[in-house]
């Protein structure tokens, strides 16, 4: 009865490790990061082990800062971000990272006015200075001049943001930065700041919730969410001065226009960029890839999905409702790709 | 014992009795140690915890000192971090939560114990209880779809008609801000008064009503003057559950405070309290600073949490010496 048992459990034991151990050729990598681009990156590494079955890659969306802390503790084997990595942030890991765009999201204002169903337009001037709390007042001139033939009433504006700390907002206030200098200077950019006015909402869903419920707010969302809920959602002026709705066609132009300053450094910032059909409040979202990998079965798989995903890859994007990195882009990406050692 | 134990080997069925119970000895000593080890257990993860909130905030420390319990800036952008706003709104929104829980919980549990059939009595705690279960993200979603709406209709106006003048009820209604979180929380913590209350109420000896109503005393006076004052000390027990769990509340209140942090009278206006910051901030902050700014927080709802349990001891005390009852 007793060597029965035991040898059930043995048996036991070695299916379990047999289950557990992958054949020896199989790959598993593990990444942690940005929850943004979660749903492309799921459907990336399911499809691209589908397309190569030894390969397996686990990410986690546990959010960017999460992400880079894990990379910089070496716990995962790449990271992902909604927003570059700084200098002072690369400065506090002790081996080179290399970033890589992946794909494209946009932010957009979104706003609920009884009385008004038109689609606004908006002028740099006039969110960053709603945002700024010096517009309190729909009817302002500021909004009203961009908006002829829209009859706006007098309420107050409520201003909404995300509370939660995300990419989401790194686009917004770093637009908002760029286009106000006042705003840099007070407020600043970051996945989190200290908002001069207005109430937070957790998430897009919390932001838009809040705009729904609040007469006369305004907030913003990602564009992925505006589409996939049917949101009405404003346009803005661009650089060109061009009021422009933001889609997955005019977020890969402002994308496209970026690229030649690109070469130098892959993480300019592509808010308000020039031409006349960008939308200019988008940015690109990051995989965060250690220059030297010494295990060089794992440097094999990453750099093999990495040039799977700057080209096949890319042309599942949209049926995701994210926008396609610009052939530009793409070209600088292959050429840091073979940086990788 | 030698002779014991040869006579056991020899003959192990006369002395069956006594080998049960030797065994049950040990068995009281094997409890023994098993109970304390987890005992132990307690205090070790819980000074483990704090040990690891202290190392980590080992640079917001350095940073701000105890100017970071005062400072009202929270700025990630210009590293500017002070907790004063988050403190204010979870000691507030606490506040709230417990004044309009407090009389509603004990009357609801005087009315089980003391006046509703007993059958009644269960199936309403035994619903209570359910209450107590559900998680607090669907409280936050009743909040934003239902309260929210209603407070910036009719609640809020109503209230600010009649107690305008206080500056407690003035400036713009949101919908969403201090009120709003705290009748939310309310709703979240009257099981647990509710639930305990009525044990301890049930668990006041018989003789004592019985003695009241004896003397004279009405229904109402043995209720308030002899009952409820005998079970003064599980009372106050019961709301100082009922406040921990308002203070560490996350989910719900997120949902409906607004999230800004500022320190001002109007209950209307827009607040933030310190589980729902961390919650809110955590997964994208990236600086050193910021990470270890959020994690200070964590080590002053602790705090928090600490003194708040010490005051509840030393009103339990003060009460049982006051009532003398026990």
């Amino acid at each position: 009865m007793k060597k029965a048992l035991l040898s059930m459990l043995l048996l036991l034991g070695l299916a379990f490790t047999a289950y557990a151990q992958p054949p020896d050729n199989t790959v598993l990598l593990n990444a942690a990061g940005a929850t943004f681009p979660y749903p492309i990156y799921s459907k990336w590494f399911s499809d691209y082990h589908q397309a190569h079955p030894n390969i397996q890659i686990n990410y986690q969306s546990i959010g960017s800062g999460g992400g880079i802390q894990q990379l910089k503790a070496g716990t995962v084997d790449f990271g992902a971000s909604d927003m570059p990595l700084n200098d002072q942030l690369l400065g506090q890991f002790n081996f080179k990272i290399i970033q890589f765009p992946t794909v494209l999201g946009a932010v957009v204002p979104t706003y609920n006015i009884p009385g008004v169903s038109g689609e606004l337009k908006f002028t740099a001037k006039a969110l960053s200075d709603i945002y700024l709390g010096k517009v309190t007042k729909w009817n302002d001139g500021e909004i009203a001049v961009s908006n002829p033939g829209v009859k706006l009433p007098g309420n107050d504006i409520v201003v909404i943001h995300r509370s939660d700390g995300s990419g989401t907002t790194f686009v917004w206030t770093d637009y908002l930065s760029k286009v106000n200098p006042e705003w840099k200077s007070k407020v600043g950019s970051n996945t989190s700041v200290n908002w001069p006015v207005g109430l937070g909402g957790k998430g897009n869903e919390g932001v838009a919730g809040l705009v729904k419920e609040t007469p006369n707010a305004i907030g913003y969302v990602e564009l992925i969410y505006a589409i996939q809920n049917h949101m009405g959602y404003g346009l803005v002026q661009n650089a060109d001065g061009k009021f422009i709705k933001a889609s997955l066609a005019s977020v890969t132009e402002a994308a496209a226009g970026a690229a030649a300053k690109m070469e130098s450094d892959i993480r300019i910032s592509i808010t308000d960029a020039t031409g006349a059909t960008t939308y200019p409040i988008c940015s690109f979202t990051y995989l965060l890839i250690p220059e030297s990998i010494s295990n060089s079965a794992k440097r094999d798989a990453i750099k093999a999905f990495l040039d799977w995903m700057l080209t096949i890859g890319q042309g599942s994007v949209e049926s995701l409702n994210y926008a396609r990195l610009p052939k530009a882009v793409v070209g600088i990406e292959m050429k840091h790709l073979a940086e990788i050692k | 014992m030698t002779v014991d134990v040869s006579a056991m080997e020899r003959a192990p069925s006369p002395w069956t009795g006594r080998a049960l119970l030797r065994r049950l000895a040990i068995g009281d000593e094997v409890a023994h140690l098993v109970t304390l080890i987890f005992a132990f257990s307690i205090i070790l993860i819980t000074s483990l915890l704090v040990y690891q909130l202290w190392l980590e905030s080992a640079s917001s420390r350095h940073q701000f000192g105890w100017h970071f319990w005062v400072s009202r800036t929270w700025d990630p952008v210009f590293e500017h971090f002070g907790a004063a706003p988050f403190i204010y709104g979870t000691l507030v929104t606490s506040a709230i939560s417990l004044t309009i829980a407090l009389p509603l919980g004990l009357a609801a549990a005087v009315f089980l114990s003391e006046l509703a059939p007993r059958s009644i009595s269960d199936t309403i705690s035994f619903l209570i209880d359910l209450l107590a279960a559900v998680p607090s993200v669907i409280f936050g979603m009743l909040g934003i779809f239902v309260v929210v709406p209603l407070m910036r209709t009719t609640i809020g106006p109503a209230i600010k008609h009649a107690l305008g003048f206080l500056p407690l009820f003035q400036g713009p209604n949101y919908g969403v801000g201090f009120l709003t979180a705290g009748i939310i929380l309310s709703i979240m913590v009257v099981p647990f008064i509710i639930s305990v209350s009525r044990e301890v109420l049930l668990s006041v000896p018989r003789d004592q009503r019985e003695a009241a109503l004896a003397l004279g005393a009405t229904r109402w006076e043995s209720t308030w003057k002899v009952v409820v004052p005998w079970a003064r000390a599980g009372i106050t027990g019961s709301v100082f559950l009922a406040l921990a769990r308002a203070v560490g509340e996350t989910m719900a209140v997120t949902m409906v405070i607004g999230n800004d942090p500022k320190i001002v009278a109007s209950l209307f206006a827009p607040g933030y309290t310190i589980a729902a910051v961390i919650a809110n901030e955590f997964t994208e902050a990236t600086g050193k600073l910021y990470l270890s700014s959020l994690i200070e927080l964590g080590l002053v709802l602790f705090m928090i949490t600490l003194i708040l349990n010490g005051l509840a001891r030393l009103l339990i005390l003060a009460t049982q010496r006051g009532g003398g009852h026990q």
